[in-house]
This record gives C-alpha cells, structure tokens and sequence, in this order.
C-alpha cells in the first residue's frame, strides 16, 4: 500500500451528506472483471439524463478533473460494502477525504487503500467547507498527516485528528494481512480450543 | 463481568489484540460472491497466500444472475464473467459453490440461516452490506469489504475495532396489519441513516421477542441502512425450534450441547449500553419510504413532508429528493400511480413474505400497465412456495414468477425499472438510480407492494382487504 504522508493539491467540494456508494461507484458497467474505476467513478451524476457531461457537477469541473481531495457532509460512502467506491476515488486522483462523518464500512474500506479519512471539529468543518468553496480549485492545500493539519496557501491552518493506530497504518502503508499473520499460531491455537469446547462451530 | 449479548459474542471470538489496538474476531462462517471475491482470489494469489479453511468458506452466485424463467449462467451477459471466475476461483481454492442449480441456491443472507449454516453466537462474514441479517438468529456478522474478503480468506480472522452497543427497544404488540419491514422503516424514521453509525444495535422489547424468525432476519437486514454495519436479538426458544433439525444444525447430543450454550446469549439484566432508544409499535401502519434514502419515511396514510419544516441544512437533500421522486410537498402518498412492482431480495423474500403478498394478489389482477416480479430468495422458498401453489397464484394474476437471485434490488442481473417509472420495492435501498437510471423506488412490505400491483397505485392494503378501496 502507498504510504500516505503528505498530500498537497486541489481540494474537490461535494457538500452534500449522505452521499452513497451507489453514486459513487454505480453498479451496471459493463467489463465487471477488469472495470474501469475511472470511468465508473460518479458516473451516472456526471452524465445528464441524454448523455451530456453534467456541467453543475464538481468533478466535470476542469480545475477538479484530478482533485487530490475531497471536501464533502456526513455519513459520506453510506450503503454498499463495495471497496470500488474508494478505487473509484482513487482512480480519480483522490487521496484525502475531508468529510463530517464517515460510513462505517467505507471508512475501514479506506484505511485498507491509503486513502486519509479526515474529519474535523464542526466548527472548523464549517470554515474549511466555506473556504474550499471560496478556493474553488485555484490553490493548493497541503495535508500533513504525521503533523495532523490541513495547511492552506494562504497560510491558514485547521487542525484534525486521526486515531494513532489509523495514522501509522497510513503513514507507513502497512499491509492489514501481514500484520494479522503475525498472530498465525493463535489463530491456530484458537481453532483447536474451539474445535473442543464449542465443536458445532469448527464444521459445517 | 456484567455483559451485553454482543459483547458475549465478540469475546468468545476475540483471538489477539493486534499492536494497533485491534482485535482479531474470528470468523466462523464466510459466504463469498461473485461481484467481488474474483478480484479477492486475484489479490490473494497475486500475493502467494492460500485460502485457510476452505471448508469454512463458501461461494454464492446472487448478485448477477438472470431472474428470467429458465435462465442460466449467460443469460445475463454482463454477469457471465463473474460466474464464470467464481466458479474457476472457488474450484482451485477448494471452495464449495451454491451453484445455480443446486437445492442451496439462493441470496446468501436468506441461504445461511434457512440450511443451519449460521448459528446463534456464531460469526459470519459476507462481502456485502446485508450480512446483518442473520443477526435475526443471533449470530453477529460483518459485512466487509474487498481487502477484507481477502484478509478473511487468508487468515479466517477480521481485524476490527470493537463498535459501540446500542439498544433499541420495541415495545408494544405490532397489529395485524404491520410487519417486521415497518417496524424497521419506523425505525429508520426515528434514527435516520446514519443514527446506528459506530454501533452494534441489539433489537429488544416484546415486540422484537414476538416477531417470528423470518421478520426478525428482515429487521437485522436494515441494520446497515441505519449506519450500523451489524445489529442482532438474542436468540430464544422459538429460534431455537426454528433452526432445530434444519440440514446443517447440529444435531443429537452435540445439538443439546450447543443449546445449553446457546440459552446463555442474552444481554445481562443491568449490562450497559451506551446508547438506548425505545419504540412503541403498537398502532404501527404499514411504512413507505417517499424519498430517495431509507430513512425517508412515512405512514401509508401520510403525506410527502415539506422541507421547509426541516432544519435548513437538511433541506436542500430533502428538496433534491423530492424532484428525483416527482413529488411536492403535502402530497398524499396513497393514490400515486405505480408502473413496476418487485416482490423479493435479502430483506422480503422468504416464503412467509411469499404467503403475505399472495393473500394479497388471490383472485385479483395485476393492474394494467404494471410490470410485476416475485424473485424467491432462495430455491429452498422457491421449492416450498410452489407446494403451496404461491407461483401460480401470482402466475395467474400477471406476475413473472423469477428464478431465485437478488435481481432488481441492486440491478447488477439485468432486471431493472426505466427513467421516471415509479416502483414499489420490497427491498432495502432506495438510492437514485439503483433501480435503473432515474427510476424512483419506494421501499415497502410484501403486501403493500402487491397491493400496489393489482390497483396500478400506491394503496393502503388494509382498505384493500377490507373492500374499502
């Protein structure tokens, strides 16, 4: 997994809460073996009912064709489990996702591919949201994870917070299976304890 | 130790803490799909690892085959490929596959329980969302994602942090006329779509303890649409009776052994939870969702709410839903005109589901100019139904009576509602364009849905029954 450390870039806004996996990675692309996350990312809210490019829409946006990050509500990335939803995001240039909340699924599903899931304090949530429109894409904002801050050009800095555990995970790009199979032999001890005391479990 | 019954569940399966402060809960059960675990099986041979207990692991084809009478592997071309690699992928990992002619077949979260495969106190993970449901057993699953699919395949653990519990209480009696899908859409009217966010919900409270199993499979599959990624009720005589002598529950003196276990799964009478919630179900009316999130919900007598009523930031999401759905404000919901009913997925499509629709459709018409299909969730509700005689009562009336699948739940197998069509949907999600590119979606009961689809409009199913409308 790529090491996340700093990001600095243009800082995308989609302020709306609920935004779901459904719209971020909709299903019903053809190719399902080998998809293209580019291609699928947004891609019905990109396109107008006759097949137009949606020119309201932030991504169809030429300053936000590659945005480094995401500034959107709450509950972001709620519905399906589909780990394409952060491939989509990724395949877009995202990195960071600065929302109010985080789904609980799509969160993990981040952490597993270095993409930074950043929330703030609702009150800096409410000015960093109000600034990223005013930016509207014409500077970069950097965001240091090791120093946990959201610096902007201007010099304007926010300050957020991300669990140690889930920062050095970030940081260091940790492989989430290597670390559990360093646990192999409770595991295995665990199986033989349950395949004794509680045998209904250990077979189908 | 004073301890909750989801606590009970997670320490029994907690096999180390992790350095990142993260236990390693072991997973007893795994059930794969085809729309995501060939990429897993891709990564993990990519990587040089091995599947670790095959014999625990299972593949489900669900997500993508053809509802068509008679279909098969290629009838849904897009899906094809997926069948095609889960197959080849399962075989080299010497993982059984519930093909799609096999008696297992069937949506995974309604196959697991009705076999005895999950069992109360057990794990089970899935690679979607809906995994919640067998909590209406009592087992405690996880819905996960791809690396984690691939992380279970490889070390039969899933690394988690341990969510919060919540209890939401049910009290009352539910009448005659409500189901357990309405007392998880009141629910999701009280709580909303991300209230459960960081949580475990145990559903308790008389009403809970009165649903039968079947609903309460239903009400732990909403789990998920409330934001929590598991919910489960403690499992009680009647689940016991309900799984006793199913064809993979244990059996003879392991089964007494596993019950005199299983009769301890309860929340200790002062364990702690650190959010409550209680609902009085009595006087519940059937549900229906009249926006574009599940927590957009009203009475089948009720109307479209305003947004102006809502708290300003609120409103541009509620006024957004409106337009998707062609509604405005006031509106009454009863009368709107509908052009496709589905009767099916993980959340409504086991036989007592079947039975509730059918009482509905007996004798009558689907109306003119609706298209309606009943997808059985399994082949086992699929089998038992047609004993009844169930398929040829929607038979008759106009239904397509569908090969067992998730079909137009999630619109991955070809079934699908065109733009602008409003559909009554016994589903669990009803995100703009799930359904089919700007096709509005309404999540309801069985029987609010069928009785959508003999009148051609949304219709309050007890002024149905009752020759009032």
């Amino acid at each position: 997994m790529q090491p996340f450390t700093v990001v600095e870039g243009v800082a995308a806004p989609l302020l709306e809460d609920d935004v779901n996996t459904d719209q971020i990675a909709p299903l019903g692309s053809s190719a399902w073996m080998n998809p293209d996350y580019a291609k699928m990312f947004f891609a019905r809210r990109r396109k107008t009912a006759n097949g137009a490019d949606e020119p309201g829409f932030v991504f169809n946006r030429p300053q936000f064709h590659a945005p480094e990050i995401l500034v959107t509500g709450s509950n972001f990335g709620c519905g399906s489990s589909r780990e394409a939803a952060v491939w989509c995001l990724q395949a877009a240039g995202i990195r960071c996702i600065v929302a109010r909340s985080f789904a609980d699924i799509f969160r993990e599903n981040c952490l597993q591919n270095g993409v930074a899931p950043i929330v703030l304090d609702p009150d800096d949530a409410h000015a960093f949201e109000a600034l990223a429109v005013t930016i509207d894409g014409r500077s970069k904002i950097r965001v240091d994870l090791a120093a946990q801050i959201i610096k902007l050009a201007d010099g304007t800095v926010f300050k957020f917070e991300l669990p140690l555990a889930d920062r050095t995970r970030l940081l260091e790009g940790l492989d989430d299976i290597g670390l559990t199979m360093k646990h192999l032999s409770e595991i295995t001890a665990y199986e033989e304890r349950v395949s004794l005391q509680h045998p209904w479990r250990s077979k189908p | 130790m004073v301890l909750t019954l989801f606590d009970k569940i997670w320490e029994a399966h907690v096999v180390a803490r992790r350095a990142d402060g993260r236990d390693l809960i072991y997973v007893d059960r795994h059930i794969l799909h085809e729309l995501h675990a060939p990429h897993a099986f891709r990564k993990l041979e990519a990587a040089g690892r091995n599947v670790r207990r095959p014999d625990l692991t299972f593949s489900a084809l669900d997500h993508t085959p053809s509802s068509n009478p008679g279909r098969d592997e290629n009838t849904n071309r897009e899906g094809a490929p997926l069948i095609a690699a889960m197959r080849e992928g399962s075989k080299r990992n010497g993982i059984r596959v519930f093909d799609l002619s096999d008696a297992e077949h069937g949506i995974s979260h309604v196959v697991a329980p009705e076999i005895g495969m999950v069992l109360p106190g057990a794990t089970h993970a899935v690679p979607d969302s809906h995994a919640c449901t067998v909590g209406g057993l009592g087992a405690l699953a996880f819905g996960c994602g791809t690396t984690e699919l691939e992380h279970i395949l490889a070390t039969q653990v899933i690394a988690l942090k341990k969510p919060k519990r919540m209890r939401i209480r049910l009290d009352g009696r539910i009448g005659p006329h409500a189901r357990a899908k309405d007392v998880a859409l009141k629910i999701l009217s009280v709580i909303g779509s991300s209230g459960g966010r960081g949580y475990t919900i145990e559903y308790a409270g008389a009403a809970a303890r009165a649903l039968p199993i079947e609903g309460r499979l239903t009400l732990c599959n909403l789990t998920i649409e409330m934001g929590s990624r598991t919910g489960l009720i403690a499992p009680d005589d009647s689940a016991f009776s309900w799984l006793y002598g199913r064809p993979w529950a244990p059996t003879g003196a392991m089964w007494e052994r596993a019950l005199s276990e299983w009769k301890t799964l309860i929340s200790d009478s002062d364990a702690q939870f650190d959010a409550e919630l209680c609902i009085d179900c009595s006087d519940l009316e059937p549900q229906i969702t009249w926006g574009t999130d599940p927590g957009q919900v009203v009475a089948i007598s009720g109307r479209v709410p305003d947004p102006a009523n809502a708290e300003a930031d609120r409103r541009p999401l509620l006024e957004k839903a409106l337009r998707y759905m062609g509604l405005t404000p006031g509106m009454a919901m009863e009368g709107l005109p509908v052009h496709r009913v589905f009767i099916g997925s993980c959340t409504n499509a086991r036989l007592p589901d079947l039975q509730e629709a059918a009482a509905v459709v007996r004798g009558r018409k689907v109306a003119q100019g609706v298209h309606a299909l009943v997808v059985p969730g399994s082949a086992k509700v699929r089998r038992d139904a047609e004993a009844l005689g169930l398929d040829r009562v929607f038979r008759e009336a106009g239904f397509v009576w569908g090969e067992t699948g998730c079909s137009m739940c999630v619109g991955a197998n070809g079934d699908k509602g065109e733009r602008g069509e409003r559909i009554l949907s016994t589903t669990n999600r009803n995100f703009e364009n799930r359904q089919g590119a700007g096709a509005r979606t309404h999540l309801v009961g069985p029987t609010l849905a069928a009785a959508a689809a003999v009148t051609g409009k949304i219709t309050d199913v007890r002024k149905l029954m009752t020759g009032e409308v």
